[in-house]
C-alpha cells in the first residue's frame, strides 16, 4: 500500500494522537500546535471518549481548529475553567498532558524552569516549573520534542527537576508516587516509551529513513532497544484531511525547520 | 477602615467607593500584595499603574503573574515575588521578569500553579498549611525549602505542607461593583480571584462600572458574584482598568501594547522612558497613549 504524501509535522501529529489511545474519559491536553492537533485527531478518530477544552474555559465535543477563528466558533458542551482545573482534572488524575520541556533525563524528569547558573540567578530563565510538579505526581504525561538532540536528552540529571520522574534518589520516603505515569516521547526522529526495566526509556519506532545510530547519537543516555524496530506509521488520507480541517492556516508547516517531508526518500 | 456614612435615606448606609490614588496610599513599604487575574488576563492594571506612580517599595507580590509583576519589577517596587508563573501567553516569558531573574537580586518563591491556589486557600481558611503531594520529588520542593507532614492515620503518608500565603491586601478587577462592595465578574473564567480576596486582610476591587446598588441594576447576573461583599473594603471605578490585559467579554488584550512594552526591556533606559511617556501621570494620559478609550474598548477577544 502506498502512503499519501505528507510532511514530517503531519506524521508527528498522527504519532501524538496515538499517545491518547484508550485513555478513557479524561482531559486530553496537547500544549503547542502539533500536540494539540494530535489530541484533537485522537478524539475525532479512535478515542471519542476523550474530553478536551477549547483552550480557554469550555469543554467541547468537536475539537476547535487552531489559529485565527471566530471567538464564538466553539460549541461548549461543558465547563472547565482554570478556576476548577486542579480540583476537576489535575488532582483527580483525570488528564493526560502532552508537553514540551527544555530538557529530559533518563528518569523521565523534565526541566521547564531554567538552564545554567543557579535558581537564585539563572543564566537563562525559562518558563518556571508551572504545573509540572502537580501534573506528574497526579496524572498521565507524555512529551513532544521537535528537535531531538543531546541538548534536550541530557547525559546526567536535568539542570532543574520541574517534574516527577522515575529517579529513585528523588523519591521521598513515605511519599505517594503511585500517580506517576509517563507514557510516550514523540520526537522528530522516533517514538519512545518508558517500558524498560524500572521504567527505562525504550525505543518504540523510528520514523521513515531514520537510523538507530542517528537516534543514539542525538541522545545523551543509553536507549533500550528490543528486537527489530518498526517504522512509525504514516498518516492516512482520512487523517490528513482531518488535520487540514483542524489547521486551516497551515500552522503545522511552521513548526519544524524547512517543513521536511515525512518520507526521507 | 471606617465606613463613610451616607446621608441619603436609603439603607444600607455605607459607601466603599474611593479612588485609585487614595487606596494606593494605604499600601506601605514591605506589604504583601496579591494581584488577581492570570498572566495577561483580567489584571487590575489601573491599580497597578497607580502603584507604579507611588513611592512605595519593598513589596512582596503574589500572583499568577503577567505585566503586573513585570512592571512592578521594572519599577523597583519588589523585594520578593511568589508566583505560579509570569507570562504574557503569546510572549511565553514576561520580558522584565526574565531580565530581573537573570540579573538576580530579588527573592522568589516559585510554586507549582496548583500549590499557589492551595496556599491562598490555607490563608483564606486561617490554617497554617494544607497538605499536598504536589512538589514532592521536584526542585520546587528543594528551592522553596518546604517541610513535610505525616498523616496521623493508618496510611502514614508523607505530604508536603504548603504554608498559607496570607496577603495584606488583594487587588482584583471585575466588571461591576456597587458602593456596598457587591461585585460581578463576567466572562468565561475568573481564575483564583475568589481565593485572593479571601486570603487578604483588605481587598480593593476595581470595576469597569460602579453602580449604586447591584440589586437595582443587575439582579439577573447574580451568579457572577464570585465573592461576598464582606471580603471587599474598597471599590474603585476603573473603566478599561484591565488594559493591556484582557477582560472578556468586554475587551481583549492588546498584543501590540505588550510587544511595545516588552521591547523596552532590551533598551537602555527603556523602562524610565516607558514610565514617563506611556504610563505617565494618570489614566487619562495612559489611555490617550493607547489610542483612546474607544479603540481600547474595541480590542478583539483573544482566541486560544
Amino acid at each position: 500500500m502506498t502512503t499519501p504524501d505528507h510532511s514530517l509535522a503531519e506524521l508527528l501529529i498522527v504519532a501524538c494522537s496515538e499517545v491518547f489511545r484508550g485513555n478513557g474519559e479524561i482531559v486530553a491536553t496537547g500544549i503547542g500546535p502539533i500536540p494539540r492537533l494530535g489530541a484533537s485527531l485522537a478524539k475525532i478518530t479512535h478515542s471519542p471518549e476523550l474530553m478536551m477544552t477549547d483552550g480557554e474555559a469550555f469543554l467541547v465535543e468537536d475539537p476547535v481548529p487552531i489559529g485565527p477563528r471566530d471567538y464564538d466558533a466553539r460549541k461548549p458542551a461543558g465547563y472547565l475553567p482554570f478556576s476548577r482545573y486542579f480540583d476537576s482534572a489535575v488532582w483527580t488524575g483525570r488528564r493526560h498532558a502532552l508537553v514540551s520541556p527544555i530538557q529530559i533525563d533518563r528518569f523521565g524528569q523534565m526541566n521547564l524552569s531554567y538552564v545554567g547558573g543557579t535558581f537564585e540567578k539563572p543564566k537563562v530563565q525559562m518558563l518556571g516549573a508551572r504545573g509540572f510538579p502537580g501534573n506528574t505526581i497526579y496524572h498521565i504525561n507524555s512529551m513532544f520534542i521537535p528537535n531531538h538532540s543531546k541538548r534536550i536528552f541530557v547525559e546526567g540529571e536535568v539542570h532543574s527537576v520541574s517534574s516527577v520522574g522515575y529517579n529513585p534518589a528523588r523519591r521521598l520516603p513515605g511519599g505517594n508516587f503511585s500517580g506517576v505515569d509517563l507514557r510516550f516521547i514523540v520526537t522528530n526522529l522516533c517514538v519512545m516509551d518508558f517500558g524498560g526495566p524500572d521504567h527505562a526509556i525504550r525505543l518504540v519506532s523510528l520514523h521513515d529513513g531514520v537510523t538507530l545510530d542517528e537516534v543514539r547519537e542525538a541522545t545523551g543516555f543509553e536507549l533500550l532497544v528490543e528486537g527489530d524496530l518498526p517504522t512509525t506509521k504514516a498518516p492516512t488520507e482520512e487523517q490528513l484531511a482531518i488535520i487540514a480541517r483542524l489547521d486551516p492556516h497551515n500552522i503545522r508547516a511552521t513548526i519544524i525547520k524547512d517543513n521536511p517531508p515525512g518520507r526521507r526518500g | 477602615m471606617g465606613f463613610r456614612p451616607v446621608t441619603s435615606d436609603k439603607s444600607p448606609t455605607f459607601d466603599k467607593r474611593t479612588t485609585a490614588t487614595d487606596v494606593v496610599s494605604r499600601i506601605k513599604d514591605g506589604m504583601t500584595i496579591g494581584i488577581g487575574g492570570w498572566g495577561p488576563r483580567r489584571k487590575p492594571m489601573t491599580l497597578v499603574r497607580e502603584l507604579l506612580r507611588s513611592p512605595v517599595k519593598d513589596l512582596t507580590i503574589v500572583a499568577y503573574g503577567g505585566p503586573d509583576v513585570g512592571m512592578l519589577l521594572a519599577a523597583g517596587k519588589v523585594k520578593k515575588v511568589i508566583y505560579g508563573f509570569v507570562s504574557l501567553d503569546a510572549i511565553p516569558l514576561e520580558p522584565y521578569f526574565r531580565k530581573a531573574r537573570e540579573a538576580g537580586g530579588f527573592e522568589v518563591l516559585e510554586l507549582d500553579e496548583g500549590m499557589l491556589q492551595w496556599g491562598l486557600k490555607a490563608a483564606a481558611l486561617g490554617l497554617p498549611f494544607l497538605p499536598t503531594r504536589v512538589g514532592l520529588g521536584t526542585d520546587v520542593f528543594v528551592q522553596g525549602q518546604f517541610k513535610t507532614v505525616t498523616s496521623p492515620y493508618g496510611d502514614g503518608e508523607v505530604l508536603l505542607a504548603m504554608p498559607a500565603v496570607p496577603l495584606d491586601m488583594a487587588l482584583i478587577h471585575v466588571h461591576r461593583a456597587d458602593r456596598l462592595g457587591n461585585v460581578q465578574a463576567l466572562g468565561p473564567d475568573t481564575y483564583y480571584d475568589e481565593w485572593f480576596a479571601k486570603a487578604a486582610k483588605e481587598v480593593v476591587v476595581s470595576a469597569e462600572e460602579v453602580v449604586e446598588r447591584m440589586d437595582h441594576s443587575y439582579p439577573d447576573d447574580v451568579k457572577a458574584n464570585i465573592f461576598e461583599r464582606c471580603f471587599v473594603q474598597h471599590v474603585v471605578e476603573a473603566p478599561l482598568g484591565a488594559h493591556p490585559t484582557s477582560m472578556p467579554p468586554s475587551y481583549g488584550w492588546d498584543m501590540k501594547a505588550f510587544k511595545a512594552y516588552g521591547a523596552t526591556a532590551a533598551e537602555d533606559g527603556g523602562w524610565a522612558k516607558y514610565m514617563a511617556e506611556t504610563i505617565g501621570p494618570d489614566e487619562a494620559h495612559y489611555l490617550a497613549q493607547m489610542g483612546g478609550a474607544e479603540a481600547v474598548s474595541k480590542l478583539p477577544l483573544p482566541i486560544f
